[in-house]
């Protein structure tokens, strides 16, 4: 039998993974290593960083330095090592509730920073690992363990979020799009500053059947594609036909300073002696 | 036009605690510093922007006191030396990295300017949050100091044994010290005594990232440098290896605590004052030492065989030390600036040897001696 010669990239005996048959972050971490290979990623200057959640165990099947473990502070974690060793090439796995919800300050203050870090988010809709609860992405009306009668509240738009606070390289695109956000990886990777891919995600075992009442995930998978536009249809909707759609797309690609510091020392404008 | 200053600004100064303490974590080779704007300990990130610059490290305002405890995690394992500092409410919100720190095993070291309840009363009401509060078993090690000039000497031994225990160290400050200005003696560079963490002696392949005796830390290689180590909050084996058997997080837990238990007299340090003769001792720590030493001389001067402990390492408990104190005297007091906090370690080493009395102080300022020596004097009767 053939190896898929993706392993070589794998952590020795860290398999078999932990995801759901069908599920989105798999496939997404086969995106992201077929997007490292390509650029030819040097896997030894790699830091993989993930929170907790589904996505956040991404970085424990990789054969990197990998941090893990804590919810939301994935962000802040990748600040403290890149501006000691702005030489490292980090890259985060987040799900929506670990990148949005606990560490969505976070999120907002790195994009507008600049700091210069890949952030890939597998938008599953819900909190997976939990079992199904309601996230601050999940669509409106949507049933999740928290929301029996529906979600009321409005969700996030990740993509538009991170570039109002200044990210300087967003893309979004859906699992089954795997050409696409493949690219997507390799153009972030090779882009200097806040850098974020999300995943439209498939989740059969929570979101799918809680919210969809399917736990196929085929169906799954065509549910997001039956509600989602490319970014050059989305200019033609009105804003009620855009309502629940998930928009697909390279969003902003820009250059400007990245994060080096709070403090950065200028002869001119330093006190002197008085401390 | 200002012009870099050294490291190490070597010399007799008159300087304000908060800076003492930038100066000792300069001095102790400190190179990247995170902090949340909280009173009283502004000074410290003031200064440490001004500063970390000046010698080529790194600063950062985070967004939170959770970005800023995380972001000295981070750029400890990238190699460096990490700090933080913040008062006792955002104290709180940094304990969750600092379970995270504990397990993971980083040297990096957190100030905590005591204060309570939103003011900048004095207070020594964390010396139990400091010691129990973040999720998970684990022991830490908590500094007291009661001068300016030991913020600077403390801030150098925290980072000591952080990088030779691959552990989060506490600095307990207090409003009382960290807002006063004394005189400062700034040793010269080669007078510092600094330890490094150990780093692999052995190739990457050969490497097993968290294997060490049962009273050791294991070397800690710097991120990027090809040992492609997974450093997890979850219990995990000698490789690394998130592992759910009992076996490993017991053994795991056994090591991360015991390097601390099983080096307790290479870490404990206090000060002894007129323990020779003594009936009744005053065991204390931090600035309620100062009074107390005050009240112990004035009672000498009066015929009383007082003495007095200092407990300069206040977590892990000096047991021996209070053991010994009990063991020859008839009472302690143990004087502190809370409802009576740490009283209860020293009633649970002494273990009935001796009376224990509490004097405490819980109205925002320190005690006088006169307070003390009041104290002293009732038990003396």
């Amino acid at each position: 039998m053939n190896k898929n010669p993706l392993t070589k990239y794998l952590r020795k005996g860290s398999l078999p993974h932990f995801f759901c048959p069908g599920c989105g972050a798999a496939q997404v971490m086969n995106y992201f290593l077929q997007a490292a290979d390509k650029v030819a990623l040097d896997f030894d200057k790699l830091v993989a960083v993930g929170g907790v959640g589904c996505t956040a165990r991404i970085p424990v099947y990789l054969h990197v330095d990998a941090l893990h473990g804590v919810h939301g502070r994935t962000l802040p974690w990748a600040t403290g090592m890149k501006l000691h060793n702005p030489d490292l090439k980090v890259v985060i796995f987040a799900g929506d509730g670990d990148a949005a919800a606990i560490g969505g300050n976070h999120l907002i203050q790195a994009a507008r920073r600049n700091l210069d870090v890949v952030m890939i988010v597998v938008n599953n809709l819900n909190y997976a690992m939990t079992g199904g609860q309601v996230a601050p992405t999940t669509p409106q009306n949507l049933r999740t363990m928290t929301t029996p009668y529906g979600n009321v509240e409005p969700p996030f738009d990740v993509c538009r979020l991170v570039i109002t606070a200044g990210a300087t390289f967003v893309s979004r695109w859906s699992t089954s799009r795997s050409r696409q956000g493949t690219n997507a990886i390799v153009k972030a990777l090779q882009h200097k500053g806040f850098s974020l891919v999300e995943f439209v995600a498939q989740c059969p075992t929570n979101f799918g059947r809680r919210a969809l009442r399917t736990g196929d995930p085929w169906k799954g998978i065509q549910w997001i594609e039956d509600n989602s536009v490319t970014r050059d249809e989305a200019k033609k909707l009105s804003d009620e036909e855009l309502a629940g759609k998930f928009v697909l797309g390279d969003f902003v690609d820009y250059q400007r300073p990245v994060f080096n510091g709070s403090s950065v020392f200028i002869e001119e404008t330093v006190e002197g002696e008085g401390k | 036009m200002a012009k870099k200053r050294g490291r190490v600004l070597t010399g007799k100064r008159f300087m304000l605690g908060n800076y003492a303490v930038v100066e000792g974590a300069l001095a102790a080779g400190c190179d990247f510093f995170a902090g949340y704007p909280i009173t009283p300990a502004n000074e410290i990130s003031e200064r440490m922007a001004a500063r970390m610059p000046e010698v080529g490290g790194k600063f950062l305002q985070g967004e939170d006191e959770l970005c800023s405890i995380y972001a000295v995690t981070g750029a400890s394992l990238a190699g460096a030396k990490a700090m933080t500092a913040t008062a006792s409410a955002g104290f709180n919100y940094m304990l969750e990295g600092i379970g995270y720190a504990v397990a993971a095993e980083l040297p990096l070291v957190i100030v905590d300017v005591q204060r309570c309840r939103g003011e900048n009363y004095a207070t020594q009401s964390d010396v139990m949050q400091m010691r129990w509060a973040a999720s998970g078993d684990y022991e830490i090690i908590v500094l007291a100091p009661s001068t300016v000039q030991e913020l600077f000497d403390h801030m150098i031994k925290a980072f000591n044994l952080a990088e030779k225990y691959r552990t989060p160290v506490i600095v307990m400050s207090e409003t009382t010290i960290a807002l006063m200005r004394e005189n400062l003696v700034i040793p010269d560079e080669k007078d510092i005594e600094i330890i490094n963490r150990t780093k692999p002696t052995v190739p990457p392949h050969e490497f097993v990232p968290f294997k060490a005796d049962p009273d050791a830390a294991p070397p800690l290689p710097d991120l990027g440098t090809g040992y492609r180590i997974l450093h997890s909050l979850n219990p995990h084996n000698e490789h690394g290896g998130i592992s759910w058997d009992p076996d490993v997080f017991e053994t795991m837990y056994d090591r991360v605590i015991g390097k601390i238990t099983r080096n307790r007299d290479d870490i404990v340090e206090t000060e002894e004052h007129f323990l020779d003769d003594a009936r009744i001792v005053l065991v204390t720590y931090g600035s309620e030492s100062r009074p107390a030493l005050d009240a112990v001389n004035q009672a000498r001067k009066e015929g009383i065989k007082v003495g007095l402990l200092r407990l300069i390492t206040v977590w892990p408990v000096p047991e021996k030390e209070i053991r010994a104190v009990a063991e020859k005297v008839s009472v302690i007091l143990t004087v502190e600036m809370n409802i009576g906090k740490y009283a209860g370690e020293v009633e649970r080493v002494s273990d009935g040897r001796c009376e224990a009395v509490r004097v405490t102080k819980n109205r925002g300022e320190i005690h006088t001696p006169g307070e003390i020596l009041a104290e002293i004097k009732e038990v003396a009767r």
